[in-house]
């Protein structure tokens, strides 16, 4: 099978995940769920209390200032994804053992060894 | 099953918090052994992925809905202690920046949907790794099932909360029964998605999945094997 290349991977998958929160985010169901549910049914929904986040600019997954429905949600998905795609590539990046060598796959030279 | 504010009492909620942060601690330290220069772009997808799929609640019988908690579908991909830390981003974006779960439930959202579903996810998928045929086409379907029994367990460990710190008076014999079948429809969706997200990685790049290092291992020294015989 043809070799895939990582960032080639990555970029596509990230591709995918915006056009998921972007676009079909919209047709997502909006019951509750399953734990809203049981909460509402079971009758302890009521000790809920208001969000200290409610007035962020995307409280609800909407956008603050957006009047169409699925433009709110599609702004918010994407913003939201890539504040985690940053937030979870930081940290990923930080906490990783640095290979000496390059991986031959990427066909790169080692970088960030012993320079400086 | 993002936990908001006020469903569990606030020594609860402390506890909770503390076991996260432990955990995230220890997390830290073994994403080390896992992630190299090579696995760790994978770990921003899939921190990205998870996040905009929580945002596709599924439809689950009349007027419920669910979505993927992915806790499994992470620690698979790229190990159990990166995943953690993959859950945990984006659990906090969502408390802070969606008011999805609740600022002081945060510890609580990332035990159960971080620390539950990856612990039984994984051990359920190493489980039947042991025992399957070690074969790549075996790591998404035994992924799936490790998805499958994590949500039904995060909603028993929810029940489990409540009967500790829950705010409302309720008899705990019908919550358990209704969290955890619930959730077991739930969990088929998240079966679903994990076993197609895992396969579809496992089939352009086994070799950047974590799950998958053991087979791959095993295969390289069959191959030299056959060499020197028929193949």
């Amino acid at each position: 099978m043809r070799r895939v290349s990582t960032r080639a991977l990555v970029v596509t998958g990230v591709l995918v995940a915006l056009l998921l929160a972007g676009v079909v985010s919209h047709y997502a169901s909006t019951s509750p769920d399953g734990l809203n549910r049981v909460a509402e049914d079971k009758g302890f929904s009521q000790t809920q209390t208001e969000h200290h986040g409610d007035g962020s600019p995307f409280a609800g997954y909407g956008t603050k200032g957006v009047g169409d429905a699925r433009v709110s949600k599609g702004v918010a998905g994407v913003v939201g994804s890539l504040i985690v795609l940053v937030l979870a590539g930081g940290v990923t990046i930080l906490v990783r053992r640095r290979t000496p060598e390059a991986e031959s796959g990427d066909g790169r030279e080692p970088v960030g060894h012993g320079g400086r | 099953m993002h936990v908001p504010d006020g469903f569990l009492d606030a020594p609860t909620s402390v506890a909770t918090g503390a076991v996260a942060v432990v955990a995230v601690g220890v997390a830290l330290r073994g994403a080390r052994r896992e992630l190299d220069d090579k696995t760790a772009p994978l770990a921003g997808l899939v921190a990205t992925f998870v996040f905009a799929t929580q945002m596709l609640n599924f439809p689950v019988g009349a007027g419920t809905s669910g979505h993927l908690l992915g806790g499994a579908l992470a620690a698979v991909l790229v190990g159990p202690s990166t995943a953690l830390l993959c859950i945990t981003v984006v659990l906090l974006v969502q408390a802070l920046l969606f008011a999805d779960g609740g600022i002081t439930a945060l510890g609580t959202n990332i035990d159960l949907m971080g620390l539950v579903t990856v612990a039984v996810g994984y051990l359920v998928f190493r489980g039947l790794q042991a025992v399957l045929p070690k074969r790549l086409s075996m790591v998404a379907p035994a992924a799936a099932v490790g998805a499958l029994v994590s949500v039904p367990v995060a909603a028993l460990c929810f029940t489990g909360l409540y009967a500790v710190g829950g705010q409302a008076d309720i008899p705990l014999g019908p919550l358990v029964t209704a969290m955890v079948g619930g959730h077991m429809l739930i969990g088929v969706g998240e079966a679903l998605i994990t076993g197609l997200a895992v396969g579809s990685i496992v089939a352009v790049r086994p070799d950047l999945v974590h799950g998958a290092r053991r087979v791959l291992e095993r295969r390289t020294l069959e191959v030299r094997r056959a060499n020197g015989a028929s193949a």
